[in-house]
């Protein structure tokens, strides 16, 4: 389970105003898509989510708990890049997040507990097609492989929500359907809230069970900083699955 | 071209000191090297190196280990960083041989104050260029690996630690010829042996024959640690190695 209530939201820094009064109720199972142009504090919204940044007023909350003001393991996130560890061969960057969680003081894993997180970790890695590449170094990887291995890191921590932050802006249109394809089925099969920034609309519409956008509602020509982004738009998207709208 | 300027000063005058000749320096090498000194029993060539090995080995070692902990620190914990960072840019700025006499006051004239020289002279480098490293690496890896559960501890073994070795290599290579140069100046003012002590020795007398073979030495020493530092680093950080 994981809803996400989002109270009276602002964000600030110093005078000037970038979330202004966002309110959310954000169902389990639910996939957001977030579109605005760039600037409009889409990406300060998921960081806020995440918990590298704290808002100014309001809360976040998950399951009604507000949620800790440092990154943790209930929240997933796969970056646009740099969020894989160059030192760590495919299959180990995969494992990291077992060994972490199992091992606290040398952040290892040795024998028998070792074998079964890596058999873990390659299962994971076949249901993102990467298997055979499981001992290669991130730096030989393209970028699409890079991003399906970042997807496997997150998701085998099991995080209750999955933030997304355009994810699959720096990759080729052919691989982009691929990689649409592997999140749906992941979200299916995974049960997380996803919440995805993109600038990609199409895209947002395709994958989303409900579109927010981000945008000004009022603008102060002599200090456009005195006014900041809100959600302007909030749609609930019908789907091909099988599961009912929801209601927002 | 040595062969020949030795010749010509030698056919003037056979009693130059300057250039001797290849075998005169070849047979002073060699009671150096396998003839046993008269005084001391010990055969003067390896002694001198042993010593001086092991001293600089000690200090790279010290200077490597000091230099990874303090980088950490400044480069994981922002209260450290706020403390250390300008105390460790002022005390890089100190010229180690100025300080010097005071190591040799304060710490004796023994081994203590030659390591004490090298390491001041190098580690705080080390320290500066590491803590640089760690503020390299992207801030996406940091996240990312707390939302895997990291916990600050955690994050340093795993993630940042395994990260800076090559860098260190790196480090300790550039450091090399500084660590030689403060070496051989702690030998030359209090010693009793090593290579540093020897040329210095010797230079009252002139003693060509001596001190270029130490030098060429001493210089095979230098480019050998290189060339293995070189060899761990391609080897053992495979994925650190720039695409070819």
């Amino acid at each position: 389970m994981a809803a996400v209530t989002v109270r009276n939201v602002w964000k600030e820094y110093g005078a000037q105003v970038v979330l202004e009064n966002v309110r959310l109720e954000i169902a389990d199972h639910e996939f957001v898509t977030i579109v605005g142009a760039s600037g409009c504090g889409k990406t300060t919204f998921l960081k806020m989510l995440l918990g590298m940044e704290q808002p100014t007023r309001g809360q976040i909350l998950i399951d009604g708990v507000p949620i800790r003001p440092e990154p943790d393991p209930d929240r997933g996130v796969v970056f646009q890049r740099y969020s894989a560890f160059p030192h760590l061969t495919v299959i180990d960057n995969v494992m990291l997040g077992l060994e972490l969680r199992s091992s606290k003081i040398t952040g290892r894993l040795f024998g028998a507990a070792r074998r079964e997180a890596r058999a873990a970790a390659m299962a994971m890695l076949e249901s993102v097609g990467l298997a055979h590449a499981a001992d290669r170094y991130p730096a030989q990887l393209s970028g699409g492989m890079q991003q399906r291995m970042s997807i496997a890191q997150a998701v085998i921590r099991k995080p209750k929500v999955l933030l997304l932050d355009e994810p699959f802006g720096a990759l080729d249109p052919g691989v982009t359907a691929d990689m649409h394809e592997l999140i749906l089925r992941l979200w299916e099969e995974n049960r997380m809230t996803i919440f995805m920034v993109s600038h990609d609309i199409q895209e947002s519409f395709q994958l989303g069970t409900r579109l927010l956008t981000f945008d000004k509602l009022r603008h102060d020509p002599q200090s456009p900083e005195a006014y900041g982004a809100s959600v302007t738009y909030d749609m609930p998207l019908s789907r091909r699955r099988p599961r009912a709208a929801p209601s927002s | 071209m040595y062969v020949i300027a030795s010749h010509l000063r030698l056919a003037e005058n056979p009693d130059d000191k300057l250039l001797p000749a290849l075998g005169k320096i070849a047979s002073t090498f060699h009671s150096y090297a396998f003839e046993e000194d008269s005084r001391t029993g010990r055969v003067l060539f390896w002694a001198d190196t042993w010593a001086s090995l092991k001293r600089i080995g000690s200090a790279l070692l010290i200077s490597a280990t000091l230099g990874m902990i303090l980088a950490v620190g400044i480069g994981v914990i922002p209260r450290l960083r706020a403390l250390l960072s300008p105390l460790l840019g002022t005390i890089a700025m100190i010229p180690p041989l100025a300080i010097l006499p005071v190591l040799f006051i304060v710490l004796g004239l023994e081994e203590t104050a030659k390591i004490s020289l090298i390491v001041i002279g190098i580690a705080p480098c080390i320290a500066r260029d590491l803590a640089l490293r760690v503020g390299e690496l992207p801030k996406e890896q940091i996240i990312k690996a707390q939302t895997l559960g990291a916990s600050t501890w955690q994050l340093i073994l795993r993630v940042v630690l395994p990260q800076l070795w090559p860098r260190l290599i790196d480090s300790l290579r550039l450091s090399m010829g500084s660590a030689w140069l403060f070496l051989i100046a702690a030998e030359a003012i209090a010693s009793t042996e090593g290579l540093g002590y020897r040329i210095f020795l010797v230079r009252r007398y002139l003693a060509m024959d001596v001190i270029l073979p130490y030098v060429v030495w001493i210089t095979l020493l230098a480019v050998l640690t290189d060339l293995a530092l070189r060899l761990i680093r391609t080897h053992a950080f495979r994925w650190a190695e720039p695409e070819r």
